[in-house]
């Protein structure tokens, strides 16, 4: 996403001098009355060329080359910015109603196993193209209700990592967490869940189970800094499914309803009735309870 | 009796309930059917009119069902989602489904009748004054933080169905120092709040419980009053009308030193390092 042309420019000179750019085309978009104005979308299909004078690709893995690019462009091009940067995967993000976005992307051209919609009403921070929801990394979204209160010191800890922070929200943070606990730490979603939204210390305390009451006394001494505070529920999107979870105290609702093959993580049922007829099960998880939705294929955990 | 239909497919919210006051309150509608409900808000919020009824046939009404109603019933055949019965102040609310966080909160007056579970933070706040004094009356098994700074009126929770669930979630009655809960299970919940203490009930709680069961088994047929009844209950009151009285007022909770203690500190302190 480009704010102006020299933006784009100063990109792609950075893109051809660190990727090979197979394919580079403007995303389709269509003018409607509703969007007023609209930065530049562009999309690059790249490959990574082992090259010394580019960084050389030994001392780090392809995901960390892309990473590191991302947070460049993000941090030191002005008016540019990484909206998607996975495979097989893409985001759209718009300042609108939703139903506009949608027609302006006209996404109605495009299939896919598993979206995410999120409609933001922007209360703390600004609302600006970048600043809609997913917020992307590799292969990871996220889509989130609520906010953080957490997030400096989850600002912080990520930067440490050498993440950056740069979209001015605060549910950015959550996706460099996962990046940086599930791709480069190599943890099961289940227990990047239960760093997220852990059992308070009372409720461990009391624990009967030795085992499982290490587990999390661990985890929150060794992960205190990726600990989620603050009211959420949110949807992480990534390439074997989706995964919803709230906060510890359910201070944002998170409903599950299934209807055939097809599972919808919402904040209310209602709004699932509008895309599907037929209902088979409601299930209203409990607080800080992760929500697995995998895909046949997936062979994870 | 008149009565209307109103398919609230695609209807916003506003123009829904528009539709519903126009009819009650210039025709003189007495029976509200809504078909279709899609999320929208506000449904029956601050209607007076004692002898309306407002009915969800089919859909799931939004957000803040019942706010500050003031005398008319409501049913919903369905699942009803948070903050049903939000200041209510009178009326009745029948939920033939599970409801979701938040129920009654700050609930004044009225009954609340609830066939399935509910989430966090169900009777919040409710309160109670002379002869109003609201109730809710919980079918299903409820979440954490039932009956959360409860200043009055009546929580029933009786655990109906057969989920491995415990009847009420942690943190059961955090900071209550008003009305009752009762709860029908054998063994007290665990994390409950520190200002309740746990009661066996005595002639008159029986009574007020048999008459909320019997209209909740009045609407949801399936289960019978007599077979509730026998079960045990349990009754949580507060053991002090303020529990936090002396956490805010001054001088109660830490003492406050008198003016002078800092002063003659401070010269102590002078006098050390000067």
């Amino acid at each position: 996403m480009y704010e102006h042309n020299k933006a784009k420019e100063e990109t792609e000179l950075f893109l051809n001098n660190y990727f090979r750019v197979i394919k580079a085309e403007e995303i389709p978009t269509k003018q409607i009355p509703e969007i007023k104005s609209s930065p530049l979308h562009y999309r690059y299909f790249i490959e990574i060329v082992d090259n010394k004078k580019t960084g050389s690709l030994s001392l780090l893995t392809e995901e960390d080359y892309v990473v590191n690019r991302v947070v460049y462009i993000n941090k030191n091009i002005e008016g540019a910015f990484v909206v998607s940067s996975g495979k097989n995967f893409g985001a759209f993000k718009g300042v609108g109603f939703p139903e506009d976005i949608s027609k302006f992307f006209m996404l109605e051209n495009y299939k896919a196993y598993a979206w995410t919609a999120h409609n933001r009403f922007p209360t703390n921070t600004p609302g600006w193209w970048g600043g809609a929801h997913p917020f992307t990394l590799l292969d990871f979204s996220i889509v989130h209700n609520g906010e953080l209160s957490s997030y400096g010191i989850n600002k912080r800890y990520v930067e440490m990592f050498g993440y950056e922070c740069t979209m001015l929200t605060d549910t950015e943070v959550v996706a460099y967490l996962v990046d940086l606990l599930v791709r480069k730490h190599g943890l099961p979603f289940k227990t990047v869940c239960d760093i997220f939204s852990p059992p308070t210390w009372d409720v461990i305390q009391n624990m009967e189970d030795i085992k499982l009451k290490e587990y999390y006394k661990t985890l929150r001494i060794v992960y205190g800094s990726a600990l989620l505070n603050g009211p959420f529920a949110f949807i992480i999107g990534f390439n074997g499914g989706l995964i919803g979870l709230s906060d510890r105290i359910k201070l944002r609702p998170l409903v599950v309803v299934e209807s055939g093959n097809t599972v919808y993580l919402s904040s209310e049922e209602s709004s699932v009735l509008e895309v599907c007829d037929k209902i088979d099960r409601v299930y209203h998880p409990e607080a800080g309870e992760p929500v697995f939705i995998f895909y046949n294929d997936y062979k994870g955990e | 009796m008149n009565s209307i239909t109103i398919d609230a497919l695609n209807l916003y919210y506003r123009e829904l309930n528009f539709k519903i006051k126009e009819a009650v309150r210039k025709e003189g509608i007495k029976k509200v059917i809504i078909k279709n409900a899609r999320g929208q808000r506000f449904i029956g919020t601050g209607l007076k009119e004692k002898d309306v009824e407002i009915i969800i046939e089919s859909g799931v009404p939004g957000n803040d069902l019942a706010m500050f109603m003031d005398g008319p019933t409501v049913k919903v055949f369905g699942n009803a989602q948070d903050g049903v019965g939000n200041t209510m102040n009178n009326g009745k609310v029948f939920i033939h489904g599970d409801a979701g966080d938040v129920i009654c909160y700050g609930m004044r007056n009225g009954k609340i009748f609830i066939k399935g579970n509910v989430g966090y933070r169900v009777g919040i706040h409710m309160k109670e004054y002379k002869d109003m004094i609201p109730s809710i009356v919980v079918g299903g098994k409820a979440g954490d933080f039932f009956g959360e700074y409860m200043a009055g009126g009546i929580g029933v929770v009786l655990g109906l169905n057969n989920d491995d669930k415990p009847i009420v979630g942690r943190y059961c009655a955090t900071g209550m120092h008003g009305g009752v809960i009762y709860i029908r299970t054998e063994k007290v919940p665990t994390y409950l709040g520190k200002e309740v203490k746990v009661f066996e009930l005595n002639e008159s709680d029986k009574e007020k419980l048999k008459s909320l069961i019997e209209e909740f088994c009045q609407e949801f047929k399936e289960y019978k009053a007599e077979d509730i009844l026998k079960s045990r209950f349990i009754k949580l009151i507060p053991v002090s009308k303020r529990p936090y009285g002396r956490l805010y007022s001054p001088g109660n909770h830490f003492p406050l030193p008198e003016e002078n203690y800092f002063s003659n500190k401070k010269i102590d302190i002078e006098k050390k390092y000067y």
